[in-house]
């Protein structure tokens, strides 16, 4: 049950934020979890030989912990039906340190017949974006 | 470079894909959810469903079995060493709940080439055991091309 009042919202209004450590734990986790197994998630001796900086949060990790904000905030993670990003920058993921992922909700649309609602995600790593056109539809 | 001959070919459905309760906390785990439906069968059967309920993200899950038929295909000729995820998105008809035996039907929507690189996009249609969808995945992948 959600207890939104869609009437009541407005659009850029913020609906939640929420910090994420990834470590390496997580990405050896998410690749059991979801069967990708691509080594650049996992290996440092593989990322460097593939020229990347370093170890690589999967996208499909950042994109999907990303989407917990929107789904915390309607209380019911199905009634977000439909979710998109582009993967535009890489998250490293330091062997000891980890990253700090950080991710703002904000409403982009609110449509009051269907009683859907556009939440636009921001996720955020070393100051820098790294989901572009993060947008996900909750019906309320 | 990817074969762009390959634009609108539709690959045969995949096995049928059983949605464990247990795949699904671990799913949900993995994806830092402390949302109740994602976990707890009561709170989810509380909200109308009859079994624990898949994150909004899960169905990559299912994707990457029609997305491996693609890239065993010699005429796609994909390098997947050369493979960059550029977007994604799920469009959901209903949620993927536990219990769900689900196939999925890949099509390549377009190909695309970009300078040296080529950009493909996949439309993976998923159905449950009834034939219903429950799910579009589209994904773009952008394959590096030689410097």
């Amino acid at each position: 049950m959600t207890h939104i009042n869609i009437v009541g919202l407005e659009v850029g209004q913020e609906i939640g934020s929420r910090e994420f450590h990834l470590t390496r734990d997580s990405l050896v986790r998410y690749a059991g979890a979801s069967g990708d197994f691509n080594p650049i998630h996992y290996r440092d001796d593989f990322a460097a030989a593939v020229g990347l900086p370093g170890v690589l949060a999967h996208g499909m990790l950042t994109m999907g912990v990303a989407v917990q904000v929107a789904a915390d905030w309607v209380g019911d993670a199905g009634k977000v039906i439909d979710y998109g990003v582009r993967f535009t920058k890489p998250v490293v993921v330091d062997a000891s340190a980890g990253a700090i992922l950080t991710v703002v909700g904000k409403i982009g649309e609110i449509h009051l017949e269907a009683r859907e609602v556009r939440v636009d995600l921001t996720a955020t790593f070393n100051d820098t974006t790294v989901l572009g056109k993060a947008q996900a539809r909750v019906r309320l | 470079m990817v074969n762009a001959n390959v634009e609108g070919k539709k690959y045969p459905a995949t096995e049928a894909y059983l949605v464990g309760r247990e795949k699904i906390r671990e799913f949900a785990h993995a994806v830092m959810s402390t949302n109740p439906v994602n976990h707890d069968v009561f709170a989810a059967q509380a909200a109308g469903y009859t079994d624990v309920v898949a994150p909004p993200t899960f169905a990559v899950v299912i994707q990457e079995r029609s997305l491996a038929t693609v890239l065993a295909d010699p005429e796609a000729n994909i390098d997947f060493s050369r493979v960059v995820h550029g977007d994604q998105r799920f469009v959901h008809v209903r949620p993927i709940v536990a219990g769900d035996s689900l196939t999925s039907q890949l099509t390549v929507a377009s190909v695309k080439s970009l300078g040296a690189h080529s950009m493909i996009t996949f439309e993976t249609q998923i159905f449950d055991a009834a034939s219903e969808h429950v799910c579009t995945a589209i994904s773009t992948l952008v394959v590096r091309g030689d410097e």
